[in-house]
């Protein structure tokens, strides 16, 4: 069970005096102190947890920023980023004596620039937002989380967000170019700029994926790309897990790197084609998803080698979509995943473990074996390409010991993914989820090594406090309030 | 000098100069001495016996090497599986025949022409091994693609020059190398409209993975008559010609366009990576400039008006530039680069200027304050290679 630090009880004793503070600092429209107010941000993605914050600040200025986070700071008051709300793994959870700093006001796009292929935008813009406003002039901004719609480039910048087209376009990190950053003393930072590279340590990449531990970032320089020509996705459906991931070593090892190689088990299968009708094959103990991109010709001849390494591996069926609407169709059920689990069960986790590509048989097999000893269903959705797995725990939240099992079962699937060589988390983060099993994947050494470059920017360890690390033993805490 | 063969032994050597507080240059094999500010000391720790493959896994695009394993031999390790690093690091023409190792490569971020389409080497380090001037071993990242795991210690010594710790091992992602290699060419542009050029190219759906531009100078040191532009398409055969074809008929408007087949483009391309149009005589600095892709022409007019020669890669947003390394020219050069809004590397200059408060760009206080406290998180007693980035 997940424990948070007892609040400061000296600064709940001074809720008040607080509330003034930041109401002397913004405009009063950004103070939200009101319970009735502050209730939609109790929680995150991770809705098993509730935790009522403070207060919530929602700035519309860089300056704004840095006053709230000077205040915080000469105030010994704690600070929650927020982007969206969208992270998976609690990153955004409020604690009972902190400010919550919402970046939702700061959603405008500041300049595009398609010489030097960049913009500069806002720390609230969308993800989606910056693609949507450049698509027309034929650029797009390549990281594509699957919560693109609604989540924030700023919490983008706090998880490393990738998506399933990394594998040939990268993640937040290998996509941005500059970042102005507050530090919880208020000081504003410029890292980086429209260049590619910079001289001295790498603040951004120690940034990026920090996950609000070091400071807010208020505006973001994204690299823009040119789009394809245009992109075309087949479906391969196969009799094993395994012969599915021998298929995806065998295309990687031609040379082809397709733009996307998502992998889909059986129950993922049934439960996103009940969803979306999407045409997937149910006799298929394993699919995969392929994508590429090119002019029409080179569409046809990247997939016809694709086709021809599918077809060493005894597939079921194997289909290439004919058209811009079979593509979509093949990619709404994979998009649609999560609310294809929420239809089925009442609750999921969505794990997100990163493992070398080649254990990916052993991995499902000993996930299967754990679902059947836990009781719980599980799907499995996998970016191929890069080892991100994603399996979704079906689980009901209302019942304590169903949502106990669950938390159980996910630690277990972290764990084999350390144990086979990979990591706790490909793309969503830590955040109070996985913290207490940072231990599993680092030695006390080297996270006190990682704890030390925290505390170098926030000595007082008020950024995000109880996310990401393990609480020090001997931490008093308070219990985590659950939904139910 | 120090140069353990095992983890262990620079562990012990690390212990032992942190307990007698004596600072130490780190090193590979020596071949990046002369840039960024010089370092002093009585004794050095090299990785050069640190050498090895001990992880190659093709199919997860997958290396890991130890510290001190030469580049080539990484290189040569790769091209067996078919395979290349990433962002195609330089050896640059002007270090000689000195051999680099993998770690040198790592802990400068260099990064070739295909930086542009595939990201820097600190985009490849997937997972680094590193022994801290606390001589504690520390693990960042790992051997997967993905992982956002904790903080990106991996980042950090990416580029620091062997300031926060050493590193032992380092993993990279790899891909397949290309089946061809083509490239257009446009003759006798100036550095604007060459830029332009350019970004049409980059601007373009067809994935080129170098832009380069030589002006005269640079062009006849590989033995073109005038200034070359080039872009650069790296594929399976049949779109390396079709997107070359593409190519030309956007550069139509620039002029006539000259295509060059793999042979040749794997030449011009390894010079450009490599710095060897750049004229370096016996005392000239060397310096590296990145800007956004627009303000490469203005770098290179200062440079002239400093007496300085180069050329441009990344459509414009590298400019190596070399001649006498005079204050003069490194206050023109800097100032320009500052205005704009661009960093700038000395990879070779006289001690003078490599002691020069503008050596490396200067920070914001708050930001050095920082800088600081996270070296010392690494380094509390401040000997490794200490005064090698920032003078204090």
């Amino acid at each position: 069970m997940i424990a948070l630090p007892q609040p400061k009880t000296d600064v709940l004793a001074r809720r008040d005096a607080v509330h003034e503070g930041l109401r002397a600092l913004l405009p009063a429209r950004a103070v939200i102190t009101d319970p009735s107010r502050l209730k939609p941000y109790e929680t995150d993605g991770l809705s098993a947890y509730r935790q009522m914050p403070l207060a919530v600040v929602l700035p519309e200025s860089t300056e704004q920023v840095a006053a709230v986070l000077r205040f915080c700071h000469q105030n010994g008051v704690r600070v929650v980023p927020r982007g969206a709300g969208t992270s998976l793994a609690g990153g955004a959870l409020p604690l009972a004596d902190a400010v919550v700093v919402g970046m939702m006001r700061m959603n405008r796009i500041l300049d595009v620039n398609y010489a030097d292929r960049y913009a500069v935008v806002q720390a609230g813009v969308t993800n989606l937002g910056i693609t949507k406003a450049v698509e027309a002039d034929g650029f797009f901004y390549a990281p594509d989380p699957s919560s693109q719609l609604a989540c924030m480039i700023g919490g983008n910048i706090g998880m490393n967000s990738g998506g399933a087209h990394c594998l040939k376009y990268g993640v937040t990190a290998n996509n941005v170019l500059g970042i102005k950053l507050v530090t919880i003393e208020g000081e504003i930072l410029e890292l980086g700029g429209a260049h590619l590279d910079t001289a001295g340590y790498d603040w951004m990449g120690i940034v990026i994926g920090s996950e609000g531990q070091l400071g807010i970032a208020t505006e973001i320089t994204v690299r823009l790309l040119r789009a394809p020509e245009g992109t075309r996705a087949m479906l391969a459906a196969f009799k094993s897990n395994e012969i599915a991931g021998r298929c995806v070593d065998a295309i990687i090892g031609s040379g082809i790197i397709p733009v996307a190689l998502e992998f889909m088990d059986r129950p993922a299968i049934h439960a996103c084609e009940a969803f979306a009708k999407a045409g997937y094959p149910l006799d298929a103990e394993a699919m995969l998803i392929i994508e590429v991109e090119g002019s029409v010709e080179e569409q046809d001849s990247l997939l016809g080698r694709i086709k021809e390494i599918c077809a060493r591996f005894d597939p079921i069926s194997l289909k290439v979509s004919q058209s811009a609407e079979e593509s979509a169709a093949i990619w709404k059920g994979r998009k649609g995943a999560f609310g294809a689990i929420g239809r089925i069960s009442p609750d999921y986790l969505c794990m997100d473990g990163t493992i070398p590509t080649s254990t990916l048989p052993e991995v499902l097999r000993r996930i299967g074996e754990m679902s059947e000893q836990y009781g719980l269903g599980v799907a499995n959705i996998f970016h191929a390409g890069d080892g991100n797995l994603h399996p979704l725990i079906m689980f009901d939240a209302n019942n304590p010991e169903s949502m106990h099992k669950a938390e159980a079962f996910g630690a277990d699937i972290l764990k084999l993914c350390v144990e086979v060589g990979g990591c706790l988390t490909g793309e969503h983060g830590v955040g109070v989820e996985k913290r207490d099993l940072m231990s599993v994947q680092f030695t006390e050494t080297e996270l006190d090594q990682q704890r030390r470059v925290k505390t170098a920017f926030d000595a007082g360890w008020l950024l995000n406090t109880a996310k990401v690390f393990p609480l020090k033993p001997g931490t008093e805490t308070a219990p985590m309030p659950h939904a139910a | 000098m120090i140069a353990p063969s095992d983890e262990a032994g620079l562990v012990a050597a690390i212990e032992a100069a942190a307990a007698s507080r004596t600072p130490l240059t780190i090193e590979g094999l020596g071949s990046k001495a002369g840039f960024a500010r010089p370092v002093q000391t009585a004794e050095t720790l090299s990785t050069r016996n640190l050498t090895g493959i001990p992880l190659h896994a093709p199919q997860e695009l997958i290396v890991s090497a130890r510290a001190g394993t030469t580049l080539a031999a990484l290189e040569a390790k790769l091209a067996e599986a078919g395979q290349h690093l990433i962002a195609e690091p330089p050896h640059y023409a002007f270090l000689g025949a000195e051999a680099q190792t993998v770690g040198g490569i790592i802990a400068t971020n260099l990064s070739g022409p295909r930086r542009i389409a595939w990201g820097a080497m600190r985009d490849h380090v997937m997972g680094i091994r590193a022994v801290t001037g606390r001589a504690e071993v520390i693990r960042s990242g790992g051997r997967v693609l993905k992982n956002v795991t904790g903080l990106d210690l991996c980042k950090l010594f990416t580029g620091s020059y062997g300031t926060l710790g050493v590193m032992s091992e380092i993993t990279l992602k790899v891909l397949p190398a290309p089946e061809a290699t083509g490239t257009v060419l446009l003759a006798g542009l100036d550095a604007a409209t060459a830029v332009k050029a350019l970004s049409a190219a980059l601007g373009s759906p067809f994935s080129v993975t170098g832009a380069a531009h030589l002006p005269e100078g640079a062009a006849a040191a590989l033995g073109h008559a005038r200034a070359i532009t080039i872009a650069r398409i790296e594929d399976f055969t049949d779109s390396v010609h079709y997107r070359i074809g593409r190519l030309a008929e956007i550069w139509g408007a620039f002029g006539t366009v000259e295509q060059l087949d793999t042979s040749a483009s794997l030449g011009l391309w390894r010079a450009v990576r490599d710095a060897a149009p750049l004229a370096v005589r016996d005392g000239d600095a060397v310096w590296r400039i990145s800007v956004r892709p627009s303000a490469g022409p203005a770098v290179l007019e200062a440079a002239r008006g400093a007496g300085l020669d180069g050329y441009l890669d990344w459509g414009g947003g590298l400019a190596f530039l070399s001649g006498p390394g005079t204050e003069a020219a490194h206050t023109a050069i800097a100032s320009a680069t500052r205005r704009a809004g661009g960093e700038w590397w000395l990879l070779r200059a006289p001690d003078a200027l490599r002691h020069h408060p503008d050596a490396l760009q200067r920070e914001p206080e708050a930001m050095a304050a920082i800088r600081r406290r996270v070296a010392a998180a690494f380094d509390p007693a401040g000997i490794l290679n200490p005064g090698r980035l920032h003078a204090a």
